[in-house]
């Protein structure tokens, strides 16, 4: 009887093993199946991404010498429009004289424009995307007809849907008049 | 099913159904018993269908001499209006077609929501059918940007960018969708290619939307199980064609007149406007249909939130079966849901209102007690009713009311047998 229980007990230690081989192989087979197919679906996601020739066109020079004091004009880049505006000493005082608590998106003028009479700007709303319109809005900057999003004369939001301050882009000045977005 | 034991009576036709019954198919769809008291409400399933198919149809002749292109689509859709044979009776159908095609729709869900046909066992079929209105919007949505005219352009770019509002992610999914930093070519070749796909998907959850149908049978105005086949039930062909077809061309009366006599009054005069990435139009109002689900959008004040609040306005509807506690399908028997179906009626409408409104002052309050109420009647209203109410005592069986004059209370069950 003692022998029998021991063959069993035997019998159900190698049973075991034996289904434990089994599990590792279904395992193992799933896993590279899945590999494979994450691998072959991959590339057939990655061609949606931005291709060479959109990431080449990534950088725009912009002469700005015609802009007036208080003027902003809109150039395409990446294909998105970018506010360049000659801010007069009223709007950069308006600017700098607010203060961070009584912004959604805390951040000063001093640190978004770099030369305080020039403010280069993504002309985007952080919304959903609309061109905001120049010289409109509560903050004497740029209102966004979309969804009703006030900014201020730096750019920054003050009322409104939009999570965020417009984004500034990369940009240097050249010589004296030519800006380099990008 | 009545055609377990159908068999052809040709000998090619017996042979040929021995392979492949088609023929036990067309014999089920035709024998196919119906409740007798269905109304003309329960006609825009079979419109809807030839909704459908006329968008395949003049989708696929516009498809003929449409060009995906940033520099091209504008000109080739005018190119289609003017000198294409016939091509601007085949665009002002394919654009009014959309309109009817969710004109049509939004009667046959607000008809389940009034009988209660989303409820046991129909919640299948019910979900297949908001997958299908999930795929419409999307259909409608890519659709209106191939014109590529301002509208097409920031519809496109607010609608993508609502993606944007997803944590971390966000940015990385909008440029994935764009193909590029801004709306443009590689976005119009890809809506393009899934306008073109969405309604074959449609057509395959059709299938099964009517498939999944044909296991419980039709529900009906009294709302009550029925034996198939029985005094209760006629058989689909004649009298439901017949009906159906009347109610059909009724609807292509509709259907033509905006073709005929006012095929821009439903799209906006913006959209004749070549797009712009330079120049936002002052007013961004979606297609009618979605309206409603703009409002909500709009009413909430977090960008992430308005997302989430516009997505499960929709979602919600799938949940519908579980949410709805009562056992009584139709309102006819529910005297208070009754009143709270019309209000919700009311206040979708009222939505659809306000989103084609400016989002300020007023407007922006009503749409948030419209956008609170919506919610409230899905998540509160219809989970207490099901216990609250006192509904009223339903038929033995359809022909009882009709035949035995409905008044006659010993005829009824009570309501607590059924609850």
């Amino acid at each position: 009887m003692k022998s029998y229980i021991r063959y069993l007990k035997l019998y159900l230690k190698m049973s075991e093993k034996k289904v434990k081989r089994r599990d590792f192989i279904f395992t193992a087979t799933y896993a590279v199946g899945a590999v494979g197919v994450a691998a072959t679906v991959w590339p057939l996601v990655d061609q949606m991404n931005p291709d060479a020739s959109v990431k080449a066109l990534a950088s725009t020079e912009v002469d700005v010498s015609t802009v007036e004091p208080g003027k902003t004009i809109t150039v395409l880049w990446r294909g998105k429009p970018v506010f360049i505006k000659r801010r007069t000493q009223n709007e950069i005082d308006e600017a700098r004289s607010v203060r961070m608590e009584d912004l959604p998106d805390p951040e000063k003028d001093e640190d978004r424009a770099k030369n305080p009479e020039w403010l280069v700007m993504l002309g985007v709303c952080t919304h959903l995307g609309c061109v905001p319109l120049n010289d409109k809005g509560d903050y004497n900057g740029w209102f966004c007809p979309c969804h009703g999003s006030h900014y201020d004369t730096s750019g920054r939001i003050r009322k409104g849907p939009a999570p965020t301050n417009m984004s500034i882009p990369n940009y240097e000045f050249l010589e004296n008049n030519i800006i380099k977005i990008g | 099913m009545s055609d377990h034991n159908y068999t052809p009576k040709s000998k090619f036709g017996k042979w040929f159904n021995d392979r492949l019954p088609l023929l036990s198919l067309a014999n089920h769809l035709t024998d196919y018993p119906t409740p007798k008291n269905l109304n003309y409400w329960w006609t825009f399933g079979g419109i809807l269908t030839f909704c459908l198919i006329t968008q395949i149809v003049t989708g696929l002749t516009l498809a003929m001499h449409y060009i995906a292109h940033a520099d091209m689509a504008f000109d080739s859709v005018e190119h289609i209006m003017r000198d294409v044979n016939y091509g601007w009776l085949i665009r002002y159908i394919h654009s009014n077609g959309a309109s009817m095609f969710f004109l049509a729709v939004y009667i046959h869900i607000f008809r389940s929501l009034f009988y209660g046909s989303y409820k046991a066992p129909r919640e299948i079929i019910w979900i297949l059918g908001i997958i299908i209105y999930l795929l419409m919007m999307a259909a409608a949505f890519m659709g209106y940007v191939l014109p590529w005219g301002q509208m097409s352009f920031w519809g496109a770019t607010v609608i993508t960018n609502l993606f944007s509002a997803i944590p971390l992610v966000g940015e990385g999914i909008v440029t994935w969708l764009w193909g590029g930093y801004s709306v443009d070519n590689p976005t119009l070749t890809r809506f393009f290619t899934l306008h073109y796909l969405i309604p074959f998907l449609i057509l395959g959850l059709v299938v099964l939307h009517i498939w999944a149908l044909h296991v419980p049978g039709n529900n009906n105005p009294v709302g009550i199980d029925i034996k198939k086949p029985s005094k209760d039930t006629v058989p689909f062909h004649p009298y439901i064609v017949i009906k159906d077809t009347f109610a059909l061309l009724m609807f292509m009366i509709i259907f033509a007149f905006f073709v005929f006599y006012s095929p821009n009054v439903l799209g906006h005069a913006d959209n004749y406007i070549e797009a712009n990435p330079m120049v936002t139009p002052a007013h961004i109002v979606p297609e009618w249909y979605l309206l409603p689900f703009y409002a909500i959008l709009r009413s909430v004040p977090d960008k992430l939130l308005g997302v989430i609040a516009m997505l499960s306005a929709i979602l919600i509807l799938a949940a519908l079966p579980w949410l709805d506690t009562s056992k009584i399908r139709s309102a006819v028997f529910r005297p208070l849901y009754r009143q709270f179906y019309w209000i919700l009626v009311l206040d979708v409408l009222v939505l659809g209102y306000v989103g084609a409104m400016p989002a300020e002052g007023l407007y922006l309050l009503i749409a948030r007690v419209a956008t609170a109420y919506y919610f409230a009647h899905f998540l509160i209203i219809l989970p207490l009713l099901g216990f609250k109410e006192k509904t009223l005592p339903l038929p033995f069986s359809i022909s009882d009311p009709v035949l035995g004059g409905s008044a006659n209370l010993s005829m009824a069950k009570s309501d607590k047998k059924e609850g």
